[in-house]
């Protein structure tokens, strides 16, 4: 396969977590939304490397990898504690800085 | 020793090819059921552990095995797990509403989907994206792994230690935010004893099934008058007794 199918398919699959992220409003499928957006670009910098024959793409995919995971520690533990103090992970509910 | 992964015999593009387009539409299903479809959180992250899973393998037709098994580690077996963790904290059960609570929301995400999806095609279909470059055992073998550590500690040793530096702050961002501190003092045997004088109820409550048909937790005691005694079902129990089943058990066990 070409490189450009695995760049197609990972433009869909980036678009179906973007209308996650837009739609879903509990917030743990928020999160899940946002990571396959991550793992869409992912593919796509696995791709780009196999296609110019070299390895950078697969680091640089290596080290979303590591954000991501750091990410979804802190994005989980404030998920954790906005539940605490609210009983709700909606996204709705977290609404006290808004005016 | 360069073309025992190239793609050389006719069988191995074909394998690939066919596995590319079933693990395509393995991945993108998975993923529209997870965003479109599902509404439970649970079946949500299993969806995405499907898409990750076929992710892993097309990382690894592309010639990139450490990354394949760096996502099934990381990706699939510890985040993955933090967010079953945390849908156990929160709820098993916990799922999406689904009436909008902003007016055309939805209508509006899909607009901007297909706006997106089309910039990013145009995108795709404007840049010179080349065939792949045949795939050696130095970069895409044996030699992968040596090929990325050595990357990773000379051309991006500042980034990598940076790494570091983010994670060790992610790791103690999440205690600081998990850590909860108590405010008041933790009850003593004594106090706990005070409160069960106060309550009036000396007796430890009925456990279920006392007196019923069953003794299966979620089965209310019943009272030497035959009434039932709610209060020997645990709370989060009869809750889901309630939604999943009708009273019909618990008056047939009256009558009995």
């Amino acid at each position: 396969m070409s490189p450009v199918h695995y760049v197609a398919l990972s433009v869909i699959l980036f678009v179906i977590g973007g209308v996650g992220v837009l739609v879903r409003r509990n917030a743990i499928i928020v999160f899940m939304c946002i990571e396959l957006m991550l793992n869409a670009c992912n593919l796509a910098f696995v791709a780009f490397a196999s296609m110019h024959g070299n390895l950078d793409g697969q680091v640089i995919a290596f080290f979303v990898m590591v954000v991501a995971a750091a990410e979804v520690v802190v994005g989980l533990a404030i998920l954790m504690a906005i539940y605490r103090a609210r009983r709700s992970a909606s996204v709705d509910d977290a609404n006290l800085l808004k005016y | 020793m360069t073309h025992t992964l190239a793609d050389g015999t006719n069988a191995d593009v074909i394998t690939r090819e066919t596995l590319f387009w079933i693990l395509a539409v393995l991945s993108t299903g998975a993923a529209l059921a997870m965003v479109l479809v599902l509404r439970r959180a649970v079946h949500c992250a299993l969806m995405l552990a499907v898409v990750m899973l076929s992710l892993a393998t097309m990382y690894a037709m592309q010639g990139a095995p450490f990354l394949a098994f760096v996502q099934i580690i990381v990706y699939t077996g510890a985040v993955l797990m933090l967010f079953l963790f945390v849908l156990m904290l929160i709820g098993i059960s916990s799922s999406d509403s689904v009436v909008e609570t902003i007016k055309g929301q939805r209508l509006a995400a899909g607009l901007a989907a297909i706006g997106l999806f089309v910039l990013l095609a145009l995108g795709i279909g404007h840049a010179a994206i080349g065939p792949a470059v045949p795939q050696t055992d130095a970069l895409n073998g044996s030699g992968n792994l040596t090929g990325i550590a050595t990357l990773i500690f000379t051309t991006y040793v500042f980034p990598f230690e940076v790494t570091g530096a983010l994670l060790i702050t992610a790791a103690v961002g999440a205690m600081v935010l998990a850590h909860r501190e108590r405010t008041t003092p933790k009850p003593t045997q004594r106090d706990l004893a005070a409160r069960r004088l106060a309550s009036g109820n000396l007796a430890p409550e009925p456990s279920p099934g006392v007196y019923a048909l069953h003794d299966a937790v979620d089965r209310p005691a019943l009272l030497p008058d035959g009434s039932v005694a709610p209060e020997s079902v645990s709370a989060a129990i009869s809750q889901r007794v309630v939604e999943e089943q009708p009273q019909l058990v618990m008056k047939k066990e009256v009558e009995s």
